[in-house]
């Protein structure tokens, strides 16, 4: 399992066919407090750049573009009534959508974690 | 009881038999019997009363060609003195600039002089028409030109569009005289607007708005825009920058004069968003700067009341350049009478507003400007800078400085770098604020700051009230930090309300009024 990024600060988990869409702890740091989040439907298909969600915090309301092609198979409807999960645990229970990818190859293009801390410092 | 022609009951309400709200009652809230907790005026009055006595409009069936209501109106009905009570007590609940300070400052609402309204009230202003024939109007028209010749005067600029009517519009107004002039030349294809990271939503909104793509360029570390971001961002493709002067971290941008040097160079025209002029007026006049145009709001730089949502006056300052591109009308200053110029075919802009734009504004603000005078308005704009200094030079170190703790324009910016490890958010404590009796301070704006706490206290603030609000800044701050995290997140406790659910609040608003069972309605 390896996890890419975009300059946007989304960040993909892949496993095979399969990628968990997410922001960053940086992203979630610099937004504040999340207060709402909107999620894609089920088996929306998205282009790669494509808005998927927003993320509305005191501070301003965000797209989340998808950082890969693919079908939504899945979204994180503990969200809808605990929007705050993104701050306290963005990498793991605050996860926003999961893709079906049509292109495992897109992914090459994004940042890995080295990269990404280069992106942030 | 007294009644009227209609045979409605006309005294002080009484319950009619059912109803569980007697008209007229009121609940205070839990603990603070001085604040109402105000029902809606169709809970208070009933369907069995009227305030009014109207004669029977005897109006028949035929003059309405056959339509009739079939069932009542439903209308709660209240006399003079319950209708007056209630919206006095809601205004009770209401913070205002005549209560107490605004750390929002002029941005916001500054103080209005009781002056401004004395003027606007002369019949000669306030009873006039648009459409009466312009003859009848010499005094407003003087008015208008005498307002323009201060704008003027004040910014070094060649013409002024007087009917924008707010920032946003002025901006828009501006960035048409760019555009029409970008067309005139035949760069009508120059379709790149530079923004700065730190520059008001609106700046790149506007330039979005009239198709423009936006060109981000970032602030420096000293929260101000580089000239080279800026020559790195220019391109034959650019029209315009969008600056903000002073800027939204409350920072002069000391390197206006070579960044209007680098932007005419390269063919754009120089755009000042004249949001913070408040902290200038008097002082610096932007055409000296090279700006080629700025909106002033008449309702913050020149206390004109709004805020109860308006309305504003955003005049637009255009240099020699755009000033033939102005919007109509204007009025134009020749050997006879004051003209009001409405139809232009040369090279003008036609109406970006219906009639004349917001008179009593104009006023207002001209009434601003000669009670001070041009050494007062200085005045005004070293003491907002002063207050301001003088707000950050008491809070400093306690609260962190994002840019240094060098002297600020008229906002003193600070970040939530200082409630780290508090468990206390800029939120919490803007609404902890609330309990000491002030109005929070503008809270995460700008954007390039974390957890941003922008206050501006305004040139009207006595130094007794600053030092009051900076004890209680430091107050809160220290029982922050001493980890009594309890009085911010569960904030605020003693005003009307307590917190409110922002994000059901605009999700889910409530937007009518449902009838309680238990409110009785009009007899069939």
């Amino acid at each position: 399992m390896t996890t890419k990024y975009t300059e946007d600060h989304e960040y993909i988990r892949v496993d095979g066919a399969h990628g968990i869409v997410g922001i960053t702890n940086y992203a979630q740091d610099q937004l504040g407090d999340i207060v709402f989040v909107e999620l894609p439907s089920i088996g929306q298909k998205l282009k790669k750049g494509d808005e998927a969600a927003v993320v509305e915090s005191v501070k301003a309301a965000s797209e989340i573009y998808s950082p890969a092609s693919g079908t939504v198979t899945e979204v994180n409807m503990a969200l809808a009534a605990e929007p705050g999960l993104i701050n306290t645990s963005p990498d793991a229970d605050g996860w926003i959508f999961k893709l079906k990818l049509d292109r495992a190859a897109e992914l090459d293009a994004l940042m890995d974690d080295a990269a990404y801390a280069k992106h942030t410092a | 009881m007294s009644m009227n022609t209609q045979g409605r009951p006309t005294g002080i309400g009484i319950a009619p038999a059912g109803a569980s709200t007697p008209a007229g009652a009121f609940a205070s809230t839990s603990g603070s019997s001085l604040l109402p907790n105000e029902p809606l005026l169709f809970e208070i009055g009933d369907t069995e009363h009227s305030g009014v006595d109207l004669p029977d409009a005897s109006i028949g069936d035929e003059f309405l060609g056959g339509f009739k209501r079939t069932t009542p109106l439903d209308l709660a009905g209240l006399t003079e003195p319950e209708a007056l009570r209630h919206y006095v007590r809601l205004s009770r609940l209401n913070y205002s600039i005549d209560s107490g300070m605004y750390p929002l400052g002029s941005c916001t609402m500054k103080h209005n002089p009781r002056l401004n309204e004395k003027t606007a009230r002369l019949p000669g202003f306030a009873d006039i028409h648009p459409l009466q024939p312009v003859s009848t109007v010499p005094g407003a028209l003087e008015l208008m030109n005498e307002l323009a010749h201060w704008l003027m005067t004040l910014t070094n600029t060649s013409a002024v569009a007087l009917t924008p009517k707010a920032g946003a519009h002025g901006e828009m107004c501006g960035m048409m005289t760019i555009r029409a002039a970008q067309a005139a030349r035949g760069q009508g294809r120059r379709n790149v607007v530079l923004v700065p990271d730190s520059a008001h939503g609106t700046n790149p909104a506007t330039a979005a708005f009239l198709g423009y793509s936006v060109r981000s360029v970032p602030a420096n570390a000293q929260g101000t825009v580089d000239v080279a971001a800026v020559k790195a961002a220019l391109g034959p493709d650019v029209a315009a920058i969008m600056l903000t002067n002073p800027n939204t971290c409350g920072l002069f941008e000391p390197q206006i004069i070579e960044i209007a040097a680098a932007v005419h160079e390269a063919g754009a025209f120089f755009y000042c968003d004249g949001a913070n002029f408040n902290a200038i007026m008097g002082v610096v006049r932007p055409g000296d700067l090279g700006i080629d145009a700025m909106h002033i709001n008449l309702h913050k730089t020149f206390s004109t009341p709004h805020g109860g949502g308006g309305p504003g006056a955003g005049p637009v300052v255009l240099s020699e350049a755009l000033a033939p591109f102005a919007p109509v009308p204007f009025v134009r200053k020749g050997d006879g009478p004051l003209a009001l110029v409405e139809h232009s075919s040369d090279t003008h802009l036609g109406r970006i507003t219906a009639f004349n734009g917001q008179m009593g504004m104009y006023v207002r603000a001209l009434t601003y400007m000669l009670s001070h005078g041009g050494d007062g308005l200085a005045q005004a704009a070293k003491d907002a800078v002063l207050n301001a200094n003088y707000v950050k030079a008491r809070l400093t170190p306690t609260f962190s400085a994002p840019f240094g703790e060098g002297p600020c324009m008229h906002e003193a910016l600070f970040d939530d770098h200082f409630l780290e490890g508090t468990g206390v958010s800029t939120l919490d404590f803007a609404k902890a604020l609330i309990d000491e009796g002030f109005h929070p301070m503008t809270m995460y704006f700008p954007l390039v700051v974390h957890g941003a706490m922008l206050i501006e206290p305004t040139e009207s603030e006595p130094r007794q009230t600053l030092d009051h609000f900076c004890d209680v800044m430091l107050d809160l701050a220290a029982d922050a930090r001493a980890g009594n995290a309890g009085r911010f997140t569960g904030a605020p406790t003693r005003a009307a309300r307590r917190r409110l659910d922002e994000t059901r609040a605009a999700r889910s608003p409530k937007l009518k009024w449902e009838r309680a069972e238990s409110l009785p309605r009009a007899a069939e």
